[in-house]
């Protein structure tokens, strides 16, 4: 296959974008145009791509040769893609509302906000069209020391203390369990590279694929497996739109991303299947999902229970991952969408809120839905599809992820998708009734008074994308479908 | 010409030292030795290069055969330290001027280049020389110089440090002698080659237990390998920077490079492990300093002693490599040799820009140094992601090779204790970097950057750490090389 320059110039537009972010310095408005300007580029550039993916091509390019057959190598398919897609397409919108916001909010330091926002997004790209680990895990790590600064912005000893945990976790679990599962691959296999049934079938026993993927699942620690799941809350010191498109979107998908990866393209659903290595793994899913669940509920500040309701939901995804079967690896693969759409749009809400009434503590909420009637309405759409009813997105993957876990027979994992949807219902939905319906504390607020229109355009957008990736599955599906086939 | 290349080598670093002090003018000293320090590293690229095509040089000093004249022999192993001295040695006096001038008086300079072109001079001698007598004098030249390099150091502290590190350097040096003296009452020989070949028949004597146990402690002591290491923190905190960046990335390595060749050309491997379990010593020994050092390293306020402590602990990973006895291990050891004295010579060089500017490498004085002194604090930045390890840099390069080796040999609990030290290092850097870029500066301080003479050295040193960390397959190559040539046993 001829190489394709077109994966690199997705890593290297956004990485072109902030110095020109951070020339315009002393300019506002440019320096936002080229933030806007970086994202329709990079959007326009990940979307060429995809007819060819689905037509079967796999575009790829080597970057540079670090030692005899270890490659630094971008390698376009359908599961990176799907990845790229979303993360460009959330980048733009999250961009738009972190004008709003971060203006609406005086905060400072913007520009290196808005610099570092489009490193982070460079290196979701990267892990997304990553071809081998090696490569995966540079980007990994680029993700990670790219946000730290986003997640300390305010620079306070409280924000301190996030950074150092959120560092602390990604940064040693990574080196300690994920590089170690790569060299051991490497010294299994001699090959790192991601491969169509995997790499590590025929190479060794049970008991060290096992162990293998204990690594793996805990070496990404992005994905907030418990109990490597607190450096999550601890970013949610954050602003906001870094919670949204981080630790909603990229940097958490990027975690359950390269598990998924890991487990289609280096073990292999059929060696996963037959040896049954990964069936700890949905018992460990499963707990975390319920877990997570019963202590969003005693959060009640909006941005922590979020948090929490994101650890739940990304072990969705891993618990597709662990099912080892083609409706698990959907639903799972399915639920990176579904539920990034979902997750965003109930930040960019709380977000909002913030900006406009400066509360963030869910008791204080009762009757905001009377003075933001728009957010809150999106608020409840992005619970639904959390929730996964239909007629939102998340109901999709919900009903691929249940057949799996049938067709798996783990009806634990039944158990545990049936129960956890209730308590879905439960941390969410009282939420948007106190806001509609409860009688508010202070009467002192009449009239309607919504966030900057940057912020409110774009929960108003994501929500009705729940709704359209319900009704048009289809270009997702057909990808997804794909997913396997290097 | 090019034929006498191995003695010039030495003989050009050796004979500009006494100029220097005949000239005594401190920028001509300097342009001195910045041509003959230059000129050597021109000469060993060549050397090198020959040996990769060659094998192996051979150069009778004075014409006298070996082995009974003194016969410098080069192979892939010392070309490839020989390259590493003088890339360093020619980096770090690019910086010196700058430097010293606020760390040493003016009227001694002349004394200071005088010294470092020995201390240079020697340490080529040790890599170089193919006799182990000459070898031990060698060492002594370069010990000697660096004594009383230093002391130079502006701390009266350092006077301290020196006389410490005399003491230990002179017993390290005498248990050396003693072996060696051993091996030729033995043998009757102190060419190296000849004793690798007729040490055989008498290796199970006592007396040749005797010295492999001398030069073992010997080389131990200066190669710093924990316990024997105390010496090393004091002499790199207190001497002058320059001093400190030279000696951090060169002389430990130098004996390091005596270490592998006394225990795999002269002795064999066989000997050394399977005879007399080597392996049993250095390992623990290895992890227990990459984890107590480390950990030392973790809690000290003092930046510049908390490098030499990391140190330490890098010595530990390079001894932990030699002690898996694979041609795995052994690459990660001669790789990382390589790498970490590009990495450590440049945080050193990164330090001695601050200790200019602010006149303390104290945690406490490097508060906002990131508005202060932007290139210097993002150097040290990336100096430090090389000691974690992190891709892309040399020391990712290194760690990559050592869990390679240890799972290969499938000791993977080491493995993961050597990913774990990773993070100890990335704790003791991590705290450097939130003082440099999360406090606010004091508000007096004006935006004061190290002067360029000073910042290119570094960043030479910084590129050569991404480039061989993006691009190891050239020093991982040689290194492998330089690995089958110690397993197999014949100089």
């Amino acid at each position: 296959m001829s190489p394709s320059l077109t994966p690199l110039i997705a890593v290297l537009l956004p990485l072109a974008g902030a110095p020109l972010v951070a020339l315009l310095d002393k300019r506002p408005n440019l320096r936002e145009a080229a933030t806007l300007i970086t994202g329709i580029g990079l959007l326009a550039v990940v979307i060429s791509l995809v007819p060819e993916v689905l037509a079967g091509a796999r575009p790829q390019i080597h970057l540079l040769e670090i030692l005899p057959g270890l490659n630094l190598s971008l390698h376009v398919e359908p599961l990176g893609m799907l990845f790229a897609v979303i993360a460009a397409s959330l980048w733009i919108v999250t961009s738009i509302y972190a004008i709003g916001y971060m203006r609406g909010h005086h905060e400072e330091n913007q520009t290196r906000f808005f610099f570092f926002f489009a490193v982070a997004i460079a290196a979701a790209m990267g892990v997304a069209f990553a071809g081998n680990l090696l490569t995966l895990f540079v980007f990994y790590e680029i993700l990670t020391l790219s946000t730290y600064p986003l997640v300390t912005h305010h620079r306070t000893p409280e924000a301190m203390r996030g950074g150092r945990i959120y560092m602390g976790i990604l940064l040693s679990t990574s080196i300690a369990f994920l590089l170690f599962a790569i060299i051991w691959t490497w010294s299994l296999t001699g090959t790192v590279d991601f491969k169509t049934d995997g790499i590590l079938a025929g190479k060794t026993d049970t008991t060290t694929i096992t162990i293998l993927l204990v690594l793996f699942a805990f070496g990404t620690g992005k994905a907030a497996l418990m109990p490597l799941h607190r450096w999550l809350p601890a970013a949610m010191v954050a602003p906001t739109p870094v919670s949204a498109l981080l630790h909603a979107v990229a940097v958490v998908k990027a975690g359950v991303f390269t598990i998924v990866k890991v487990t289609v393209y280096i073990f292999g659903l059929d060696l996963l299947h037959d040896t049954g290595a990964s069936s700890w793994l949905v018992y460990l899913s499963g707990t975390t999902i319920i877990v997570a669940s019963l202590v969003a509920l005693t959060k009640n500040n909006l941005k922590a229970r979020l948090a929490y309701s994101t650890i739940s939901q990304l072990s969705y995804i891993i618990l597709g991952a662990a099912l080892a079967n083609d409706l698990g690896k959907i639903g799972g693969s399915l639920h990176i969408a579904t539920h990034a759409f979902g997750k965003i749009t109930l930040f960019f809400c709380a977000g909002a809120i913030l900006v406009a009434t400066h509360k963030s503590e869910i008791s204080d909420m009762k009757g905001i839905g009377r003075q933001m009637p728009l957010t809150m309405f999106a608020f409840l759409i992005g619970s639904l599809s959390i929730i996964g009813l239909p007629p939102f997105a998340g109901a999709w993957s919900k009903w691929y992820l249940i057949l799996g876990a049938i067709e798996a027979q783990h009806y634990f994992a039944v158990a545990v998708l049936a129960l956890s949807s209730l308590l879905n219902i439960a941390y969410l939905l009282p939420i948007v009734a106190n806001a509609f319906f409860a009688s508010t504390a202070d009467e002192e607020h009449g009239g309607i008074e919504e966030a900057p229109l940057a912020c409110v355009i774009p929960l108003l957008f994501t929500a009705a994308c729940c709704l359209a990736l319900f009704l048009y599955p289809d270009p997702w599906l057909d990808l997804v479908r794909h997913i396997g086939v290097f | 010409m090019e034929a006498h290349l191995p003695v010039l080598l030495i003989v050009v670093p050796l004979l500009a030292a006494p100029l220097c002090v005949l000239l005594r003018h401190r920028t001509l000293t300097w342009i001195l030795a910045l041509l003959a320090a230059w000129t050597v590293l021109g000469m060993s690229v060549v050397v090198l290069l020959r040996v990769l095509d060659t094998g192996f040089i051979s150069y009778a000093l004075g014409g006298w055969a070996a082995p009974w004249g003194i016969e410098l022999r080069i192979d892939v192993v010392n070309a490839y330290v020989l390259v590493l001295v003088a890339l360093i040695g020619a980096t770090v006096l690019l910086y010196a001027p700058a430097s010293i001038a606020a760390e040493i008086p003016r009227e001694q300079h002349y004394l200071f280049y005088t010294a470092y072109l020995l201390s240079f001079t020697g340490l080529l001698g040790i890599t170089a020389t193919g006799d182990a007598f000459n070898l031990f004098v060698f060492l002594e030249i370069s010990s000697i110089s660096s004594y009383a390099l230093i002391s130079l150091g502006r701390d009266r502290r350092a006077l301290m440090a020196s006389y410490q590190y005399l003491i230990m350097g002179t017993i390290g040096a005498t248990f050396i002698l003693i072996g060696v003296g051993l091996l030729y009452m033995m043998t009757g020989t102190l060419n190296m080659a000849d004793l690798a070949v007729r040490l055989g028949p008498v290796l199970h004597t006592r007396t040749a237990l005797v010295a492999f146990a001398f030069l073992g402690v010997g080389m131990s002591l200066k190669l710093a390998l924990f316990p024997l290491h105390a010496w090393l923190p004091n002499a790199y905190c207190y001497a002058p920077s320059v001093v400190t960046a030279f000696l951090a990335a060169t002389a430990t390595k130098v004996s390091i490079y005596v270490f592998l060749r006394f225990v795999f050309t002269i002795f064999g491997a066989d000997f050394a492990f399977a005879q007399m379990h080597l392996q049993t010593i250095i390992v623990p020994l290895s992890l227990i300093a990459i984890f107590i050092t480390s950990s030392v390293a973790i809690f000290q306020t003092n930046i510049k002693r908390m490098l030499a402590y990391s140190s330490l602990a890098q010595i530990g990973y390079i001894m932990l490599g030699i002690g898996l006895v694979s041609e795995t291990g052994l690459t990660a050891a001669i790789v990382h040799l390589f790498n970490h004295a590009l990495m450590k010579g440049a945080l050193f060089l990164a330090l001695g820009g601050v200790a200019l500017r602010l006149g303390s490498v104290e945690l406490e004085d490097m508060r906002g140094l990131g508005k202060r002194m932007p290139a210097t604090s993002f150097a040290f930045v990336l100096g430090g992601l090389s000691l974690i390890g992190v891709p892309l840099t040399v020391g990712f390069i290194s760690k990559w090779y050592l869990v390679l080796a240890a799972l290969e040999q499938g000791w993977w609990p080491l493995a993961a204790l050597v990913l774990l030290g990773s993070l100890l290092a990335f704790i003791y850097i991590w705290r450097v970097v939130e003082v440099l870029y999360f406090q606010p500066p004091p508000t007096d301080a004006p935006r004061n950057e190290a002067p360029l003479s000073m910042q290119i050295p570094m960043w030479l040193l910084l590129a050569a750490v991404v480039y061989f960390g993006a691009s190891a397959s050239l020093t991982a190559g040689i290194a492998r090389k330089a690995a089958i040539l110690l397993l197999g046993g014949a100089l």
